[in-house]
């Protein structure tokens, strides 16, 4: 495999992770999963009788791998019952902890989230938190043992893109687990910037399921994953004030 | 006796089991989990936890979202 995402030792050959959430129907999600190449994608828990079932078997058939989140969590118990939940069901010990504070703006609860990481990584879980732009707390998600940290670019479904930038590049410049973008995407160049930034992948859902073609957003969002990560490595050129000639100015 | 079950109150036999429930529930065999008065009850105990008269049971499983 050229140029992996690792995380927790296992390898992904996809730097794109994908939510099922917003799709209009499995057939809809099915072709965006496959356009996104993706290998590995999250799912919520819910009552059975709730709507949406069918996406573990479609995950199943197309090789994807299925990460559990604790969306619609709001405490610290309700995320790590909902995590130990889905470890039962799913027979995976891998979780996208979500811990939000309220229902308008969707975001972390920094000290809910952190005393959840710390419960679940004791409990054996491999945990990839999701987490506000603070560089401080992702340094404290990680010291507790996350396998990665996942701060948002603006908060969820927003599609506002990454607000703060230097927030990311901070997080990037001292984590030394993968630094994962998750929530906020709106289009293919706030992905690309993710990865410019220094990312390892990006994880997003609404702007494909909610696009008006996601089975090409999902290209886009692909291709736009691979430009940054090429552009990352290929090391940019500084910015520059003044103009400077790419033409012989002689002769 | 009674027990909640996701959210709604059940008439169940006295003696059922988490098993009793997601039979009831035509739950499939893979894919959920049951969480019994707030704590996870493991696959491999399903057949032998009996549900108090009053109890909680939450049947979960996983659907689009995240």
């Amino acid at each position: 495999m050229d140029d992996p995402l690792v995380i927790a030792g296992r390898e992904f050959g996809s730097r794109l992770i994908m939510g099922t959430g917003g799709a209009a129907n499995l057939a809809v999600l099915e072709r965006a999963l496959v356009a996104s190449g993706t290998e590995l994608t999250t799912v919520a828990m819910r009552r059975l009788d709730a709507s949406g079932g069918g996406v573990l078997d479609l995950l199943g058939r197309l090789g994807i791998t299925a990460l559990p989140n604790t969306a619609g969590c709001r405490t610290a118990a309700e995320a790590v019952l909902t995590a130990r939940l889905a470890r039962e069901a799913l027979e995976t010990d891998w979780v996208k902890l979500e811990v939000v504070a309220d229902d308008q703006t969707l975001l972390p609860d920094p000290v809910e989230l952190l005393d959840a990481a710390e419960q679940l990584v004791d409990d054996g879980f491999v945990v990839l938190p999701y987490t506000s732009d603070d560089p401080v707390l992702a340094s404290r998600l990680e010291q507790v043992g996350c396998a990665a940290v996942m701060p948002l670019g603006s908060p969820i479904g927003t599609g506002l893109g990454i607000r703060n930038p230097h927030n990311i590049e901070l997080i990037v410049a001292r984590a030394s687990v993968p630094v994962i973008l998750d929530a906020g995407v709106g289009t293919a160049s706030d992905a690309a910037l993710a990865m410019e930034l220094g990312c390892s992948a990006v994880l997003l859902a609404t702007a494909v399921t909610r696009a008006q073609d996601p089975e090409r957003m999902a290209a886009a969002m692909r291709a736009g994953v691979e430009a940054g990560r090429l552009a990352r490595s290929a090391g940019r050129i500084p910015k520059r004030f003044w103009a400077h000639a790419s033409s012989p100015a002689v002769g | 006796m009674k027990a909640k079950v996701n959210g709604l109150e059940r008439e169940l036999a006295d003696g059922s089991t988490v098993a009793t429930v997601l039979a009831l529930l035509e739950a499939p065999a893979r894919g959920v989990a049951v969480a019994l008065d707030g704590e996870v009850v493991p696959r491999a105990a399903w057949e032998t936890t009996t549900v108090p008269d009053g109890a909680a049971v939450e049947v979960l499983t996983a659907v689009q979202g995240g």
